[in-house]
């Protein structure tokens, strides 16, 4: 225990996973960002000269770029750009033996029950922690069949040519402002590369913790599908409890090769002052298939919607989110969906809680392009609100410009109400767990796409959420 | 046994809703084994009676106690008096979506019984012969808790519960309304595996005499606008079924019910 613990646990509140270790930066830079640090990060990594210019224009764009004028205006202009630390490296190099992994960080990944997950249920491993992965592994098996899973500083070493091929070219720097900043300042992340007809069972998960103060991590990850594979990744993340806020920029690229397939799934359990700013996209080729599977449970304000461009024939986007806002809480979720050839599909299911004052929004897009044929997409938003004081919208966009296109929406807002909680308290339920078995109901179209660790996982959660909130 | 050994013991008991009385002064014993029903026709008071008992936060009870083996019931949450042994079938089941049957029997019978009554073999045994005896199909458990079941199906899962929960004091609020006969028969078996031949006991609330005809009552209980007016036999379904109401509806029985008197004494 150190002694900063102390007002640590003063606004902890009920978050499980609020602990921080002592830091012990290797490497530390200053708060602030600047073209220097850009280009600092790049020469710190040795990176080839293609990414430090990348960096250095997404960095321009970033500053001239103006703040999204949606989602949380008066949020997002809290935010300190200015005291956030852009790099933080934690250990000297990515172990492949947790044995290796400095004594704190490991525990904390203990902790985490990510070792144990990884002997139980998984492929491979990648643990970042701060700017960059403290832990990676893959199964050898996997390896010997052509499999690629490394974490991006190391991918971007040992495979310029693929990265070069792809990166940014799902999510340009000049996406959106964050994505600039993302490109800028990326570190970390994971590369993951299936080669044609390869099947991997069991998923790969990736796993990032922020341990300290103002820090700012900015992960970047690129998965490519080849024709006909198929990949399931799962990532989870949580922080330590501060009183000052933190930053999470993710861009996540994945590419589906036609026939191939892949689902990634996120528990987001950001601690209550981080600002998770992520843009994850995909594109599916012919007859390919990408499913997002998306959970945000944590995090200040989250503005993240999962995207697809079903840019070959035949291809197939799901998108199943859910968001759960606690007190001083908002999550701006949803789902952007591009149907550009004939016959694409598309579903959308997005389940949103809030309570205690939170605020859930859905803020959706699915366009139909005048020359795709025969598309099909269905939309479905449902929002329980726990109490008065909390808050739900629905913000839905379709643009359909082909007339065989079939649409179909619907949006439901609902309460628990008073007879639901006597009829499972008359079972011997007592109002926070009746409250848990209706909240977890809610979200069982989510959960049980899961794997079941993380489902399990994510009921605990919320009967945690559910703890002592009524009555 | 003694006669103050009373399963449920309903003393004097005043309450209503918002300000409106709807019970005025209600009187039961039920003692350990036996069935009693309470007859009379909607908005008499029944279904407030059950609610009342399990503690429905709706209402307020201004006079009188309810007591269970002689402990305070009203005194207790209402997952408490489930945990003492208080059970009821609603007349209204709720949906549960997203809440698998499965897992909701297990989790209730570990609430009330405790962890050890909700795994293991005997358990599945018991879910499985209780879902015989109803005519369940195994799939059920698999569905959602009364989310889109059919009026039959969410009276056979109210039975199921009872009969998976071995509580003390099964309350029945109109378990055989929208039931057909076969359906009758079959809720009507579930009530007497779970009573029958058991300390338990039961408070069937209904407005017909179907039901009676297959669980007979020890006692029957007459009740007219908050208050029970009459109280006999199970040949008083009989009586109810060829006259009606009509005749235990004169005003001299709530001329009673203003001077706060038991009309019917039951206990012998």
């Amino acid at each position: 225990m150190t002694n900063t613990n102390q007002d640590a646990r003063e606004v902890i509140g009920d978050y499980k996973a609020g602990w921080h270790d002592p830091e012990n930066a290797t490497i530390r830079f200053d708060f602030g960002l600047s073209e220097q640090v850009v280009r600092d990060i790049s020469a710190l990594k040795n990176e080839p000269k293609w990414m430090t210019d990348i960096r250095v224009k997404a960095f321009h764009h970033y500053e001239s770029r103006p703040m999204p004028t949606w989602g949380n205006m008066s949020m997002l202009k809290q935010i300190d750009f200015d005291s956030i630390c852009y790099f933080l490296r934690s250990s000297k190099a990515t172990e492949n033996n947790w044995d290796d992994v400095p004594e704190d960080i490991r525990n904390t990944f203990d902790k985490l029950g990510i070792p144990a997950a990884e002997q139980k249920w998984l492929s491979g491993v990648t643990a970042q922690y701060e700017s960059e992965a403290v832990y990676h592994s893959i199964r050898e098996d996997l390896e010997k069949q052509g499999v690629i899973f490394l974490d991006m500083d190391s991918g971007l070493r040992e495979y310029p040519e693929i990265i070069k091929k792809w990166f940014c070219s799902v999510v340009p720097y000049s996406d959106n402002k964050f994505a600039a900043l993302n490109t800028a300042v990326w570190s970390g992340g994971s590369f993951l590369y299936i080669p044609k007809g390869v099947h991997v069972e069991m998923p790969v998960q990736a796993y990032f913790r922020i341990n300290a103060k103002n820090m700012g991590q900015f992960e970047r990850t690129l998965i490519i599908a080849d024709e006909g594979s198929s990949i399931h990744y799962v990532e989870g993340c949580t922080a330590p409890t501060y009183s000052t806020d933190s930053l999470h920029s993710a861009v996540v690229e994945l590419i589906a090769l036609p026939g191939a397939h892949i689902r990634y799934s996120t528990v987001q359990n950001w601690s209550v002052n981080v600002y998770n700013l992520v843009t994850k996209r995909g594109i599916a080729h012919e007859n390919s298939k990408i499913e997002w599977v998306d959970g945000n449970i944590g995090s200040k304000l989250t503005m993240k919607y999962p995207s697809v461009i079903l840019k070959g024939k035949g291809s197939h986007a799901e998108v199943i989110s859910v968001a759960y806002a606690g007190k001083g809480q908002h999550q701006d979720t949803g789902a952007k969906i591009h149907h550009l050839a004939d016959n694409t599909t598309s579903t959308i299911l997005s389940k949103s809680i809030s309570k205690d004052g939170g605020r859930g929004s859905y803020r959706g897009m699915v366009t139909v392009s005048p020359k795709a044929k025969g598309c099909k997409t269905n939309v479905v938003c449902d929002a329980l609100i726990l109490d008065e004081a909390s808050r739900s919208d629905t913000y839905p966009t379709m643009e359909v410009a082909n007339q065989s296109a079939r649409c179909e929406h619907e949006a439901s807002v609902s309460k628990v109400s008073d007879d639901q909680l006597f009829y499972l308290m008359s079972r011997g339920h007592t109002e926070s767990e009746s409250l848990a078995m209706i909240v977890n109901g809610f979200f069982e179209p989510f959960t049980r796409e899961l794997p079941m660790e993380y489902a399990v996982e994510l009921n605990k959660l919320m009967a945690f959420e559910m703890e002592g909130s009524i009555g | 046994m003694s006669s103050n050994t009373n399963l449920l013991e309903v003393c004097n008991l005043h309450a209503g809703i918002d300000d409106t009385p709807i019970l005025n002064g209600i009187n039961i014993e039920i003692k350990p084994g036996e069935i009693h029903a309470i007859m009379g026709r909607n908005g008499s008071g029944k279904t407030t009676m059950a609610n009342i008992i399990m503690g429905h936060p709706d209402y307020d009870v201004t006079a009188g106690s309810v007591s269970l083996n002689g402990q305070d019931l009203l005194e207790m949450e209402t997952w408490e008096r489930s945990r003492a042994g208080v059970f009821l079938s609603f007349q209204y089941p709720q949906a549960v979506p997203g809440l698998q049957v499965g897992n909701f029997l297990r989790k209730s019978v570990a609430a009330i019984r405790g962890e050890d009554a909700a795994k293991g073999p005997a358990f599945r045994k018991g879910l499985k012969d209780a879902m015989q005896e109803l005519g369940i199909s195994r799939s059920f458990l698999g569905r959602y808790v009364n989310d889109g079941f059919s009026g039959g199906e969410k009276k056979r899962f109210e039975i199921l519960q009872l009969m998976l929960l071995e509580p003390k004091l099964a309350i029945l609020d109109e378990t055989d309304s929208g039931l057909d006969i076969d359906g009758i028969r079959t809720v009507a078996k579930g009530i007497n595996t779970a009573i029958r031949g058991t300390d338990s006991g039961a408070l069937i609330i209904t407005h017909y005499s179907r039901i009676l005809e297959h669980v007979q009552p020890d006692k029957i209980h007459v009740l007219i606008k908050g208050k029970i007016v009459k109280t006999g036999g199970p040949e008083l379904a009989l009586e109810l079924e060829e006259r009606g109401y009509e005749w235990l509806d004169n005003d001299d029985n709530y001329a009673d019910s203003e001077e706060n008197k038991s009309t019917v004494k039951i206990t012998d």
